[in-house]
């Protein structure tokens, strides 16, 4: 029995790696801001987000739309996914607290904590039974009416009726029937428990037909040390069953644990929704396109984080930028540059793991791979100067890249002058542009950016922060050619505080 | 088959009197100096149960002895064979584990599981042995020898019959299978009756939640083999259901309590030499070190061998992960006496162990270390290594030492070795002079075989018997020993050439620095 709600046939592994560059990603675009939304202060809710988030690179398009139908599903049944994703927690929770016995060396022990873990979960999985025929026909999603028709004709009454059954035998009030080989100086091994057959007749068969002869003998109740030897044989005997049924409780524990982990990713994406919607911003599901085209479209396009941040609408961006690879963006500081490429990042990953994304419209080609590369304020190991940190991380990229790559550069080989750090950035972006990498530069070399500007390249783009006459901005992007001044001047006068 | 035991004594001993010398041996004496006490408890350790230390302590003085043995040695090079045998005696010692272990259990049905376990093993190793010497052509001698003698005792009917007949009541009690039920302090036992298996109908229940793998809560028994009174009680009953079975057991145990073969039960144990000695060799083999099979003559004193080393030094060594370093050594014609000086710690007294361990060991047949070797065949050998803990009394020490070297000479005939290391070191410089001379004539005289460490340069030149070898330092840094010890003319002097080749003023380096 499976969940499958993260991938069509599939579990989601939390385990499973995130890409080398986590670190980076969840530094450069300010991913913690993301997660803790999610987890609204909910540990596990926060990993779950963090891994979903992160390993959505792998996802294809299908896995893609597979998501957004059951998250649809989840938006407008939050109670329901809420009911069943507190269930399999309280499962969890509940068993943790039947904790005697569990590393026990009795098997007899073992057996009776199984026996009550049993219990337990019987009474859980009723009730998920019962949530589901009542849901079943709210859901649209595959992965929804999968996952609850599953439930339905797995756990039915006659299953149930079997477990109540195995339940009542294994309290062995007809005593235990265990055989055996001669192993070893002829002791006794290989014991296995035997289940006492029944007769059509009545309740237990005569063990002990008058075919077979058998000989019988008593412990008597003075004897400690036979009666020690005795239960010693008896919990031989039911180590096999007692194992059996503590791996089966652990089998049906894990997919309490699965139904958890796969909601609570959906949980994470509720909690987002209803921030976001508390101030009002827009939220769409994206329309992923295959890898290997290029597309970047979108209306009101915002930093997510910086929504989150500041509590607040923001300034969204809109671009149509189909077929295009680089797109170079130039300008003021302050000037949104950086929220932009951010904004680029934070959708590209919530789009690929089946998330709504932070605009009115989106849609993009999938990738593989996700890069950033930021200009770091200090270098704290102090080996190397800040060009060869640069490079040095470069170098650690290009180890990585494949051709449907995106990558993000903010402010990259700046820690030279302009001539050497435009030419080291036109070779580097020459190369990568070869390989239709998709590149999005924000920078201040002008000699760089022009460079790629007078080439008047198909496929790429040019957008600078927009300056208003005020000396103001709006923290909109426009389509631009680079400019060789930036506005650092305004950024000086107001901080000093200083008019015109 | 009393026929073939006659032509076959042992694998180890050619003439039935050198056998029976086992029964009166202990270590030689120049054990300890030689530091071959600690060899021969390298080699023998974890095998105790052979006793194999008193066929080191056998010096043979006979070549046909010693070239039986080197054959035996050469032969079990081929690791087929070699492993066939260790397998065998690794078959017999679990045989023997298991008598052991039956001895010690008090219920008289697990005593006999236990002894028919131990034949089953006997029979299969005796039969897994012949099948592999049956298709491989023995060369040796001794293994040659021991071949016949196995195929008649595998054809014999005392055999035949008791492979088959362990194998049949094995087969049959582990076709045993009963039932016990429990049910408050009553326990009933049955034969078992296609009862199925309730945890395999129980995982079944479970098993569409299986999602991975899940820890283990098997519960490991951990019980002696000998059994509780509810065990045994258990047993009995089972035997009272199978009482065929049993009271077959019962009659076998009682025939077959003499089933291991006087012949074969000797091969197994003196065929632990070679095995021993050969895991021994292959210790120093794997790091590149050389043995060989010696020449041995008790023709001629000339002797050599290149790339030997100290044993026991070289064992300590290995496991340090240190380097050791080979030493060559030879003597011609007339040259029968090493005399040994240079700067101490420099490998002088390691150089003499190695000579008389070489010389020991090769004549109890088994290889030796280096690349090639011509060993003289001594009737005895002597050695006399400097005490340390006597400074004490000087005086009594210098008599001692003195009494010894005596003894030595007094027993030694001409076709002995003696070793003699830094003896008079604690006397005055002209009576180690004195002494050391007149020592040494005696041994001149005697046409023995002689190596002598001493810090003496003047007994070099004493006679064309001699030859001078030194223990040398590294050119480049004087500091450091290289534990070689060449043929040169003893003399402070290669201690002020090997300073000025560091610094590259020898006369050819200046010849080579100074262009024209």
């Amino acid at each position: 029995m499976k969940a499958y709600l993260m991938y069509k046939n599939h579990d989601f592994d939390i385990e499973q790696e995130l890409p080398k560059n986590e670190a980076e990603l969840i530094q450069d675009l300010e991913l913690n801001t993301l997660f803790n939304a999610m987890a609204n202060n909910d540990k596990f809710l926060f990993d779950v987000a963090k891994k979903a988030i992160l390993t959505g690179l792998k996802n294809d398009i299908d896995t893609i739309l597979y998501r957004q139908e059951i998250l649809k599903d989840c938006l407008n049944n939050p109670l329901v996914i809420k009911e069943i994703y507190d269930l399999a927690v309280e499962a969890i929770e509940r068993e943790k607290k039947v904790y005697f016995g569990f590393l026990s060396r009795y098997p007899d022990v073992i057996l009776s904590r199984s026996i009550e873990v049993l219990q337990l979960f019987l009474e859980m999985l009723k009730k998920l039974r019962e949530i589901a025929l009542e849901n079943l026909n709210k859901f649209q999603s595959d992965g929804f009416k999968t996952f609850f028709n599953m439930l339905k004709q797995e756990l039915s009454d006659d299953y149930f009726l079997i477990i109540q059954n195995h339940l009542k035998q294994l309290k062995f009030n007809n005593g235990v029937l265990i055989s055996a080989e001669l192993g070893e100086a002829n002791k006794g091994v290989n014991y296995v428990l035997r289940k006492q057959v029944k007769k059509n007749t009545g309740w237990v068969k005569n063990l002990f037909s008058a075919k077979s002869p058998s000989y019988t003998f008593y412990i008597s109740d003075r004897d400690e040390s036979g009666a020690r030897a005795l239960s010693e044989l008896r919990d031989r005997g039911i180590n096999l069953v007692a194992n059996a049924l503590a791996q089966s409780t652990d089998h049906i524990l894990s997919f309490f644990n699965m139904i958890r982990i796969e909601l609570a990713f959906y949980i994470g994406c509720l909690n987002l929704f209803n921030v976001l919607t508390e101030i009002n911003e827009p939220l769409s599901f994206p329309v992923p396109v295959p890898i290997n085209e290029r597309k970047h479209s979108f209306k009101e396009l915002y930093d997510v984080c910086l929504a989150l941040t500041m509590k607040q609408k923001i300034v969204g961006n809109d671009l149509d930028a189909d077929g295009k690879e680089l797109f170079i963006i130039t300008g003021a500081n302050q000037g949104g540059k950086s929220t932009f490429l951010r904004s680029i990042g934070l959708s590209q990953l919530m789009m690929q793991c089946g998330m709504f994304v932070p605009a009115q419209y989106f849609s993009s080609n999938i990738c593989d791979n996700l890069f950033t590369h930021y200009k770091r304020k200090e270098d704290f190991t102090m080996k190397s100067g800040k060009l060869d940190e640069e490079l040095s991380r470069m170098s650690n990229i290009i180890d990585n890249i494949t051709t449907n790559s995106i990558i993000l550069f903010n402010e990259s080989f700046a820690a030279t002058n302009e001539r050497e750090g435009s030419e080291i950035a036109r070779q580097i972006i020459s190369a990568l542009l070869e390989k239709h990498i998709k590149i999005f530069f924000v920078t201040h070399l002008y000699e760089f950016a022009s460079s790629f500007y007078n080439k008047n390249l198909e496929n790429a783009i040019f957008l600078r922060a927009k300056r208003q006459q005020d000396g103001s901005r709006t923290f909109k992007l426009v389509e631009a050619e680079p400019l060789q001044t930036s506005y650092g001047e305004d950024l000086y006068k107001s901080i000093f505080n200083e008019k015109y | 088959m009393e026929n073939l035991k006659k032509n076959f004594f042992s694998i180890l001993f050619k003439k039935s009197e050198d056998k029976l010398r086992e029964l009166d041996t202990s270590q030689p004496s120049f054990f300890v100096d030689l530091n071959l006490d600690q060899v021969i408890d390298t080699i023998t350790i974890g095998k105790k149960e052979y006793n194999l230390k008193p066929f080191f302590y056998i010096h043979l003085n006979d070549i046909e002895t010693i070239i039986y043995r080197q054959e035996i040695f050469k032969e079990l090079e081929n690791i087929a064979l070699f492993e066939s045998i260790k397998s065998f005696a690794r078959s017999i010692n679990t045989m023997r584990d298991y008598i052991s272990k039956g001895e010690k259990l008090y219920y008289k049905l697990q005593k006999e599981r236990y002894f028919l376990e131990a034949v089953e093993i006997y029979c299969n190793a005796v039969t897994s042995l012949f099948n592999f010497l049956s298709s491989f052509e023995i060369k040796s001698l001794g293994l040659l020898n021991f071949k016949k003698y196995l195929i008649e005792y595998v054809n014999s009917d005392i055999f035949i019959s008791l492979k088959e007949e362990t194998k049949k009541l094995i087969a049959d009690l582990n076709s045993i299978k009963y039932c016990i039920h429990i049910k408050g302090n009553t326990v009933k036992v049955r034969k078992y009756e296609n009862e199925p298996d309730y945890s395999v109908e129980v995982e079944a229940t479970f098993e569409k939640f299986k999602q991975g793998a899940v820890k283990d809560y098997l519960v490991k028994f951990t019980s002696p083999v000998d059994m509780n009174h509810v065990e045994a009680r258990i047993l009995e009953l089972v035997a009272q259901l199978y009482s065929d079975i049993f009271s077959n057991i019962d009659n076998y145990c009682i025939k077959n309590k003499n089933f291991f073969d006087e012949t074969i039960s000797t091969f197994d144990r003196e065929i632990q030499f070679y095995i021993t000695y050969i895991e021994y060799m292959n210790i120093f083999k794997n790091s590149g070190l050389n043995f060989c099979y010696p020449i041995i003559s008790n023709e001629t004193k000339e002797i050599y061998n290149y790339d030997g080393f100290d044993l026991a030094l070289a064992y300590k060594l290995l496991n340090e992960n240190s380097k050791i370093v080979c030493n060559d050594f030879y003597l011609k014609d007339k040259e029968r006496i090493f005399i040994v000086s240079g700067p101490n710690q420099g490998g002088k007294t390691t150089f003499a162990r190695m000579f008389g361990q070489l010389h020991y060991l090769a004549t109890l047949g088994c290889p030796v270390t280096g690349k090639s070797a011509q060993l003289y065949l001594f009737d005895k050998l002597f050695t006399h290594f400097e005490k340390e803990e006597n400074i004490k009394n000087l005086h009594g020490k210098l008599q001692d030492d003195l009494i010894s070297i005596y003894n030595i000479l007094s027993e030694a005939t001409s076709n002995s070795i003696i070793i003699l290391n830094e003896i008079f070191n604690s006397t005055t410089l002209k009576d180690a002079i004195f002494l050391g001379k007149k020592i040494i004539q005696k041994i001149i005289d005697l046409d023995l075989i002689c190596v002598y460490v001493t810090f003496i340069d003047e007994l070099v030149s004493l006679s064309e018997k001699i030859v001078s070898m030194v223990s040398n330092v590294d050119p480049n840094n004087t500091a450091l020993r290289t534990y070689k010890i060449l043929r040169k003319p003893a003399g402070g002097l290669a201690y002020a050439i090997s300073i000025a080749q560091k610094y590259k003023l020898t006369y050819e380096d200046l010849k080579e620095r100074i262009k024209s």
